[in-house]
């Protein structure tokens, strides 16, 4: 199957400063690309190069099988911006109509899509009026106009609720499983875990990272942590046997190690038998891979 | 086509609820209806009917108030999307700059054409009202406002142009009153003064035709009052007018409206969102 979206060695500079270097990217149809970074790592950037919004430097880009912001690549792709905004006066309804005509879709499929985003008792109300998560719905609502095969979304989940962004992704399932390229930014790593097939880490302009979150886990060799509850009294001869363990406030043991050692390290802590009461096995978190990866570059 | 339509409708309808409309075609009636009632008195000395005397009051505001008007209406069509952050996701649609500028001035055009139409109307209804001859003076007024239109549908590209050099609708603003000013009142009164300080005899026949007919708003004066039989009363401009072919005014009066929006465009292109 061919690639919706296929990137090559983009580099954006503006002037001299490098925005983008070397990004090189693919995704299929059906997949979910999160791509994550600090404010300033060059997520909307690459976004808008995608759109054909600004040109790259270098580098090969194509989307659809067609150039960036080209009609054919512009009818094949949903766009939703990092603050979505519309016209303070029209209502949602209208807006949605006249995107729908820009199109070449029936109008009157407005209600509908309202609806799927849950904003059918709004859509005859001002924009003016929409607090910023019923804009952004909005925004994800003309994502579905006609059947996009590549998806843009630039935050998308930024002023929705809990409950609001389960739906949401929800939504993004029903539509990967249709076929439809998905690629979305965040700087939330929690987030989109359990909702994307790959992910990549920007910072400064660069991939730190790419893979499945249990690649990420793999590259980023981060330790794992044990926490000891000793019995009564052996808390002192067990920190002894435990070199480089912690002893905490709490009066529990923390001790860490690499993820090869873990099942060695695991065997030694069983093997202490009576002499402790409980043992919790923490892995890197989320938070702690991402802020791995995006800190090697100093940020 | 059916995207120009579309751009066209929600441009209307935003005019519509910002009372766009409402306040170009009050503007205008109003405007109208008290020239009709100051020029009703030299009617008697001229000897033509009311509505033609109207019409050349007319098109002394027609000049002034239409590409104010329009200058209005579009200093902010890109700008304003710029500053309210619908640009980018706009330009992601499958629909052309052009189009999307085509679409606006569709729409504005069409407000605009309202508001003459009613506002030159109203006018003519007060001629009618005191005058059984009015009717002589119906070609004249038709063609006030057909010409008005397209004085105006020139300064709405003149407004996307500014609005899409300046990106921000408060520099765009005050751009749109500078050329307002410029073309409007500066630029007669520049002529104005080459004329008087006699600037080499070659000029009042060989340059000055030729500057007053590169204004669009000179142009559609020259037009109006050339074409129409009451020169007489149109003092002022009369002899220049009387001088400069009819097809002359009448040309450059189509043609501004596409180079304006050939501008607009061009400039309209350069915005990276």
């Amino acid at each position: 199957m061919t690639s919706t979206l296929t990137i090559s060695h983009l580099t954006k500079r503006f002037g001299p400063v490098a925005a983008l270097t070397d990004v090189s990217l693919t995704v299929a149809p059906g997949q979910r690309v999160a791509l994550l970074g600090h404010n300033g790592a060059g997520k909307s950037t690459m976004m808008k190069i995608i759109l054909g919004l600004i040109p790259a430097s270098e580098g090969e880009i194509s989307v659809c099988g067609s150039a960036p912001g080209s009609a054919q690549a512009r009818a094949q792709v949903a766009y939703l911006p990092e603050n979505a905004a519309f016209h303070p006066a029209l209502t949602g309804e209208e807006q949605l109509r006249h995107y729908l005509r820009l199109r070449g879709e029936a109008p009157g499929q407005a209600q509908d899509l309202l609806a799927r985003v849950g904003l059918r008792d709004a859509a005859k109300r001002r924009i003016g009026t929409y607090s910023k998560g019923m804009r952004q719905r909005v925004g994800l609502a003309q994502t579905l106009i006609g059947h996009p095969r590549l998806l843009v979304l630039d935050e998308p989940t930024s002023g929705l609720d809990p409950v609001s962004r389960r739906d949401f992704y929800a939504l993004l399932d029903g539509l990967a499983a249709e076929g439809a390229s998905i690629l979305l930014s965040s700087h939330v790593l929690t987030e989109v875990e359990a909702r994307t097939d790959q992910i990549l880490i920007l910072a400064k302009g660069r991939i730190e990272a790419a893979g499945t979150l249990a690649d990420l886990r793999r590259q980023a060799e981060l330790p794992v942590s044990f926490t000891l509850t000793p019995a009564e009294g052996y808390a002192e001869s067990l920190m002894e046997s435990l070199t480089g363990a912690q002893l905490l406030s709490s009066g529990q043991i923390q001790i860490s190690c690499r993820q090869e050692e873990k099942l060695a390290l695991l065997k030694r802590i069983t093997g202490f038998g009576p002499r402790i009461t409980d043992l919790d096995v923490t892995p890197p978190s989320l938070e702690d891979i991402y802020s791995h990866f995006s800190r090697r570059t100093g940020q | 086509m059916r995207r120009i339509l579309s751009t066209a409708g929600i441009e209307f309808h935003i005019a519509l609820r910002n009372r766009w409309v409402a306040i170009a075609t009050g503007l205008m009636v109003l405007f109208a209806l008290v020239l009709a009632a100051a020029g009703a008195a030299p009617t008697g000395d001229v000897g033509v009917d009311r509505l033609s005397i109207t019409v050349v009051s007319l098109t002394s505001l027609a000049v002034y108030l239409v590409p104010l008007l329009a200058l209005l209406m579009s200093f902010d069509a890109v700008a304003g999307e710029v500053e309210r952050g619908t640009l980018p996701l706009l330009l992601t649609y499958p629909v052309s700059r052009a189009g999307v500028l085509a679409g606006k001035l569709l729409a504005h055009v069409v407000i605009l054409g309202i508001a003459v139409t009613l506002g030159y109307g109203a006018a003519a209804m007060a001629a009618f009202w005191t005058d059984p001859d009015a009717a002589r003076g119906l070609p004249a007024l038709i063609r006030l406002i057909w010409t008005s239109v397209l004085l105006g549908a020139t300064f709405l590209g003149f407004g996307y142009l500014l609005s899409s050099l300046s990106r921000r609708p408060s520099g765009a603003a005050g751009l749109a009153i500078g050329l307002w000013l410029a073309l409007v009142v500066l630029y007669d009164l520049g002529l104005l003064a080459l004329v008087v300080s006699g600037a080499g005899g070659g000029f009042a026949t060989g340059a000055l035709p030729a500057l007053l007919l590169a204004n669009p708003a000179d142009a559609f004066r020259l037009f109006n009052l050339a074409a129409a039989d009451s020169v007489g009363a149109a003092g002022g401009m009369g002899g220049a007018a009387a001088s400069i072919p009819l097809w002359q005014s009448a040309l450059s009066l189509a043609l501004w409206p596409f180079a304006a929006l050939i501008l607009a465009v061009a400039a309209f292109r350069k915005i990276t969102p």
